[in-house]
């Protein structure tokens, strides 16, 4: 069975940075990179800065790969892997996402 | 047990505080009770930069000494008594105030006092002199009522102190005996030349002129009359004759001392009584008495050595010196006045720019013996390293002085000086210690100082100690990286030029021309703020929003719990009942947690995103703008309430203070800007602890900059004296203008003052003398900015499209469950993680 949600449409994503959406309970953060065409769904809580913030960080790139830092502490958090680039130790859940018919989709099960 | 022997130092001026220093950190100390008589009312302080009192600094800035430093090594010191008589045969020292104190070894450190010549009348009201604390507190109360100030004397002092007459608002004169200023450094050429610079500042100079008789002034408190029958009215006489050793307590019990005055010691610098040394001022060594610190320390280290057992000896002390007086350059090295047999003289004058330079050089053109610099002395640390270390002459020695033409430098590098080389005379460090600090790992020019003390005494090693360190870390490998991260191979500096030189509008192109890779949280933020400085946009213009922090983003400062404040700007702090009012209403409905700020403004705290611009909506239709708290901009103009209801008010604060907040507001810079106004001297708004500080006085407004509170206090330093409003306001204009294209990221004026090379002589010569011929340039760029004001919550609250970031969820109405207030004090307030869990459990069931 599809897990697949539509979630929000492309224009509503914000080019080069983030927004937050609300799917089956949880906070996700969306990034979109127009040019690389690129999206990414991350969870949207700083474990270090316990808040929901992560969709209003910066984004760019560190070594190669692509990052969000904190809009709080700034740790960066690698939109791939979720993996937190100052404390390997810690990493957010992510999420798959993909465009179908302009419209975001997300499927959050594993 | 040994019994403690008993040393005994009198004086606790420079030269005696640094023995002590010295003492302390030696071995030897556990020998002796230490007990130090100091006769004025302060331990020890900085003589050597006294005038900076006049510009802001505090006895305490001055102060020499470590707090806790007597107390931590149990040195007793009597403050306030004089040392009164020496008995040589009972070994004891009494003082003024009956303490009477047994030594073995006793060391006189009493400095100096200024010659005042046996004129008739020199003891009238306001003739002064230079040399403590209060003699400049005296010289403070008495240039409030006086219009005039003459200085006897045309030396280094004299002219330090004219400046101090001059900054005063006092119209000033110099009187000096012999035909030309600096007689000791300079030769006439150089004289005339530093004459012609310092009138040219309006200071009135006259030299030859032996004054015979000060009497009651007709317009002034004095007249003074001279020898060629000319008077001269003034309030102020100020002597700057000359200093004389203290060595009465010398001389009263039998030490040897020279003829004319100064206590005789050898080369360790022990006096005709072995048991009794005498450093600094006081001591004549080889029939000579140093006026300077240096020497003074060089004997404090010998006497500390001698002690201790060890080898030492004090041989005479270089006396090169280089300042800047009134705004001009003058140094002097070794024997300026060519009198080693045999030696060349090769001069350089340019009547332009008043510049004068001359070398000495030794018959076989090798070694450099001497050199005068006027007008110029950018070479001074090159030509003294020549003369110090004996390092051989280029081919034409007057390549050293005259102006390079082409771009290749003649400089001596750092690389070029021995390790023995000496960098900080006050401090006597070597090349090589500065290396071995270098590499122990302190790879910073702060870091340098303070390890090491060079460059923290008269600071005119600080350009030399920088080459070094740099010329060591290139050397080392460290590549002196200066890049601001890995998308940019360059400084802030360098692209602020690219965006203004290339006419760069956006972050993309910039990246595409001049960068690699996507950007990060460091440059982009950078970036946004340099194209906000040079062209004004919109910040949330779709290119230009993925470049902001998130408080540029979203125009408010995020707080801890991801909710964020909200700050109307009140422009100079003042507020009608009806505006406060408003914002109180706003406050109550959206129940927001409301505080007085440190920039008497309002913040309102706890505001979600989503209601955001119905709150600017509302305070918008009150009539009240972004107060750009959110940005790196002008935050706030403080002001005390000033002439206008203050008794004491000189000037209207209040009103500066707003055409100043509403002149710059929107200004994005490196980082934050703070301004205060006070409507006089008392200080109410405590001006000189920010980036621009302003104070009314009798004569106009007084120009403080790069004071800072935060983290890391800074006292503003004193730029400008007595300015009307119009050459303020440019004044101020060119110096945010120059700030925001030079500064680092994330620097305050504080630190970037701090790091500036030549610091603030440097910063007035480039705003006030206009030397590298930018200043109209900075004045279009200020104009630029304040023509192109936005409230950028105005332009958003009307722009549906940048509407739409303001709400937590792209796909719902919901807002953060993670945002739970409690409440305290009768307002809300973010509750803790306790609180929190225990909310969450409550609601679940
Ligand atoms: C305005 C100014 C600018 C200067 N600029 C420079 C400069 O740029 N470079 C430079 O190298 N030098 C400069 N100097 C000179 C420098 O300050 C002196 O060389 C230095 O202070 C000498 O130190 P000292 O300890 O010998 O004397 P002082 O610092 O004068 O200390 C002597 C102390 O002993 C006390 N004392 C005297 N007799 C007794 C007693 N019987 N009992 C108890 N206490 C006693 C005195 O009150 C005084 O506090 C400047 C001096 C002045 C005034
Ligand atoms: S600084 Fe002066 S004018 Fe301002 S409030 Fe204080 S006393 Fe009054
Ligand atoms: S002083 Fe510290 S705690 Fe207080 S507002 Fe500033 S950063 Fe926050």
């Amino acid at each position: 069975m599809s897990t697949w949600q539509s979630v929000c449409q492309l224009d509503d994503l914000q080019p080069d940075s983030g927004v937050c959406a609300l799917v089956s309970g949880l906070q996700i953060a969306l990034f979109y990179m127009p040019q690389e065409s690129m999206v990414f769904a991350i969870s949207n809580y700083d474990p270090i800065g316990q808040a929901n913030v992560l969709s209003r960080g910066i984004i760019g790139d560190i070594n190669g790969q692509i990052v969000v830092a904190s809009p709080l502490y700034k740790q960066h958090y690698n939109l791939n892997t979720g993996v937190c680039l100052e404390d390997e130790a810690i990493s957010l859940p992510v999420y798959r996402i993909r465009i179908e018919h302009g419209y975001v989709q997300i499927s959050v099960k594993e | 047990m040994n019994i403690k022997k008993t040393l005994v130092v009198i004086g606790n001026g420079m030269v005696g505080q640094h023995f002590l220093v010295n003492l302390v950190n030696n071995p030897i100390k556990e020998d002796y009770n230490i007990i130090t008589f100091c006769e004025e009312p302060r331990a020890a302080y900085d003589r050597v930069h006294l005038s900076a009192f006049f510009s802001g600094k505090t006895a305490e800035d001055l102060s020499l000494v470590e707090p806790g430093f007597f107390e931590q090594h149990g040195i007793t010191i009597y403050m306030g008594d004089k040392a009164a008589k020496i008995c040589r045969d009972s070994k004891t020292v009494t003082s003024e105030k009956g303490h009477s104190i047994r030594y073995d070894k006793l060391v006189l450190a009493t400095g100096s006092f200024p010659f005042v010549p046996p004129v008739p009348g020199h003891d009238r009201a306001q003739c002064l002199v230079y040399r403590t604390i209060e003699d400049l507190e005296a010289m403070q109360a008495a240039a409030k009522t006086g219009k005039v100030g003459v200085v006897v004397g045309g030396g280094l002092l004299g002219l330090e102190a004219a400046n101090a007459l001059k900054d005063l608002g006092l119209q000033t004169h110099v009187v000096e005996f012999a035909p030309r200023l600096m007689a000791v450094q300079l030769d006439d050429a150089g004289g005339a030349m530093l004459r012609t610079k310092i009138e040219a500042l309006g200071v009135v100079v006259h030299t030859g002129k032996n004054t015979s008789l000060i009497t009651d002034g007709e317009q002034c408190v004095n007249k003074m009359c001279f020898a060629d029958g000319e008077e001269l009215e003034t309030d102020i006489v100020l002597f700057s004759a000359g200093i004389r050793p203290r060595d009465d307590i010398a001389r009263d019990c039998a030490l040897e001392v020279g003829p004319r005055g100064g206590i005789v010691i050898n080369n360790q610098c022990q006096t005709s009584d072995p048991n009794i040394y005498a450093i600094g001022e006081c001591a004549l060594w080889n029939g000579m008495i140093y006026g300077l610190v240096a020497p003074g320390y060089a004997m404090a280290r010998t006497v500390v050595a001698d002690l201790a057992g060890n080898e030492a000896s004090f041989t005479g002390a270089d006396m090169s010196t280089k300042l800047k007086l009134m705004g001009v350059d003058v140094a002097s090295i070794g024997d300026a006045h060519a009198k080693t047999p045999g030696a060349l003289v090769y001069t350089y004058q340019n009547g332009d720019t008043a510049v004068y330079k001359r070398l000495v050089v030794s018959q076989d053109k090798k070694h450099l013996l001497g050199a005068v610099l006027v007008g110029d002395a950018s070479g001074y640390g090159t030509l003294l390293q020549y003369c110090l270390n004996g390092i051989e002459l280029p081919e034409n020695p007057d390549a050293l002085i005259l102006p390079s033409r082409s771009d290749e430098s003649v400089g001596l590098g750092p690389d070029a000086l021995p390790a023995s080389a000496q960098i900080c005379s006050c401090y006597d460090v070597t090349k090589g210690e500065i290396c071995k600090a270098i590499d122990a790992g302190c790879t910073t020019l702060d870091g340098l100082k303070s390890e090491t003390k060079a460059a923290t005494g008269c600071g005119g090693c600080a350009a030399l100690l920088k080459s070094v360190l740099n010329s060591e870390l290139s050397k080392q490998g460290y590549e002196v990286n200066t890049d601001i991260c890995e998308h940019f191979a360059y400084t802030r500096q360098d692209l602020y030029t690219l965006i203004r030189v290339e006419e760069i509008k956006t972050f993309a192109d910039l990246l595409a021309r001049h960068g690699k890779g996507k950007g990060c949280e460091i440059c982009k933020p950078t970036i946004g703020s340099i194209l906000a400085s040079c062209w004004n946009d919109y910040i949330l213009k779709t290119e230009h929003t993925p470049l902001q922090d998130t408080n540029d983003t979203y125009l408010a400062n995020m707080q801890k719990d991801g909710t964020y404040s909200v700050v109307p700007r009140i422009a100079g702090g003042e507020i009608s009942p009806d505006m406060l009012i408003a914002l109180g209403q706003v406050g109550k409905k959206y129940k927001l947690y409301t505080k007085i700020t440190g920039g008497q403004r309002v913040d309102l705290f706890g505001a979600r995103v989503d209601q955001l611009p119905p709150i600017w909506k509302e305070l918008i239709d009150a009539g009240f703008e972004s107060g750009h708290a959110y940005g790196k901009s002008l935050r706030t103009v403080k002001s005390c309430v000033g002439s206008t209801w203050c008794r004491y008010g000189v000037d209207d604060s209040v009103g500066l203070a707003i055409e100043l907040e509403n002149r710059y507001k929107g200004l994005r810079s490196p980082h934050k800007i703070k301004f205060a106004v006070s409507g006089c001297t008392r200080e109410c708004a405590e001006a000189q602890g920010k980036d621009v500080g302003i104070i009314a006085t009798e004569n106009g407004w007084n120009l403080y900059v790069c004071g800072n509170g935060g983290m890391k206090p800074r006292h503003a330093d004193l730029f400008a004296t007595g300015l009307d409003k119009a050459t303020l306001i440019q004044y101020i204009d060119r110096f945010l203008s120059f700030y925001v294209r030079s500064a680092d990221r994330l620097q305050r004026t504080s630190v970037w003052m701090e790091n500036m090379e030549g610091g603030l002589d440097y910063l007035k010569s480039v705003v006030i003398e206009d030397k590298l011929g930018l200043c109209e340039q900075l004045e279009q760029q200020m104009q630029t900015v304040i023509d192109t004001y936005q409230c950028e919550w105005k332009t958003t609250i009307e722009d549906e499209s940048k509407l739409k970031r303001f709400r937590h969820f792209v796909n719902s109405e919901q807002t953060d469950d993670n945002v739970v207030f409690v409440e305290e004090r009768g307002q809300i307030r973010p509750a803790d993680e306790q609180e929190r869990k225990h909310f969450k459990l409550v609601e679940v069931a």
